[in-house]
């Protein structure tokens, strides 16, 4: 594989995680718990789709070939997509959002701390403006871990029960593939042993004030770069790419 | 039953440095209640400072005092500093 071609999947996980976490989250709007929290899912859901933009942009300038940012959204398959597989499982119960969005927004403040430091410019200025989101969208998960965690028993059963089956997707947020060494290397990409350290303290931290368990699984699920998906990727594209696939270049 | 949560009045500051009224929120404590202000008043720029306060605390005049509470300073124009003249010449005003 060569530098660009590492580069450009390197950026469409980047892309598609924020893309697919986007929409995840936007299925929630006129559907949350009270109004308020309706906006901030949606709120969150917009953070999202904008950083999906900018690093799928950047993936089409550096694939050469003239695909928009739209393009790459809208216009690929799911064997194409190469988010993680947590990012697409469907959004369950309040409980199982809040559980999701704490092990994805954890894992994405050490991921965009270090990205800053990229030695690619273009990925330093996306990542510079996305931790102020990604900050806040850790702190409302945590808060919420809190409340759900030492709620009632009912919260609390079901915010341990969504940690429980989120638990086997946390391991594929930490695979490096060769691809990626190459962008190590360079200090474009960066060194996910690192994140996961950092994850892993901080998850068990928040978990213990939360008076959750951590869970304890046998099986880790993975495929995600090999662009092998979950059963919900498709279901999910099928309705975000429907517009696009019935009416073709179509506007406003 | 009253199943919403507590109500909190939102202010904001704005660019001149006053915190005036937005509206209010529902949230169970303080942080939520400033998050819920955050993400309901502030997505387009509105301000860089939130306060909220309990909706309980907030002390009302009634609308039956206000004849006599308000209606006294109808006809005392010379309380506006624009009710006077400048003194010709003065500097130190």
């Amino acid at each position: 594989m060569t530098k660009k071609e590492a580069l450009f999947n390197y950026l469409l996980q980047l892309g598609d995680n924020a893309l697919i976490q986007g929409h995840r989250l936007s299925e929630w709007c006129s559907k949350a718990p009270f109004l308020e929290e309706d906006l901030a899912l949606t709120n969150m859901a917009l953070d999202n789709i904008g950083r999906a933009q900018s690093f799928l942009k950047y993936a089409g300038d550096i694939e050469g070939i003239g695909r928009t940012d739209d393009d790459l959204a809208y216009k690929r398959g799911e064997r194409q997509f190469y988010n993680h597989l947590i990012y697409e499982l469907p959004i369950g119960d309040f409980a199982y959002t809040i559980a999701k969005q704490l092990i994805i927004s954890v894992f994405e403040y050490f991921q965009y701390t270090e990205l800053t430091q990229s030695k690619d410019s273009t990925i330093t200025g996306i990542a510079s403006k996305s931790l102020k989101e990604i900050k806040y969208h850790k702190l409302h998960a945590t808060d919420w871990c809190m409340r759900l965690g030492k709620g009632t028993v009912e919260s609390h059963q079901r915010l341990q029960e969504a940690f429980n089956a989120l638990w086997m997707y946390t391991v594929e947020l930490f695979e490096m593939y060769e691809s990626d060494a190459i962008l190590v290397k360079d200090g474009i990409a960066i060194d996910l042993n690192i994140v996961k350290m950092k994850w892993k303290e901080m998850i068990a931290t928040i978990l213990k004030e939360a008076t959750i368990d951590i869970p304890t699984v046998d099986y880790m699920q993975t495929g995600s770069r090999r662009g092998i998906h979950t059963e919900h990727l498709g279901h999910l594209l099928a309705e975000m790419q429907y517009l696009q696939r019935a009416y073709p270049d179509a506007t406003w | 039953m009253d199943t919403q949560l507590d109500l909190w009045e939102v202010f904001i500051q704005n660019k001149a440095g006053s915190y005036v009224h937005a509206g209010s929120v529902h949230a169970s404590d303080s942080q939520m209640a400033l998050q819920n202000a955050r993400d309901t008043y502030t997505r387009r720029q509105e301000g860089t400072s939130i306060w909220v306060i309990p909706a309980k605390y907030v002390v009302a005049s009634n609308p039956e005092d206000a004849e006599m509470f308000f209606d006294p300073a109808n006809d005392k124009i010379y309380r506006h500093p624009t009710f006077y003249v400048m003194p010709e010449g003065a500097k130190q005003i």
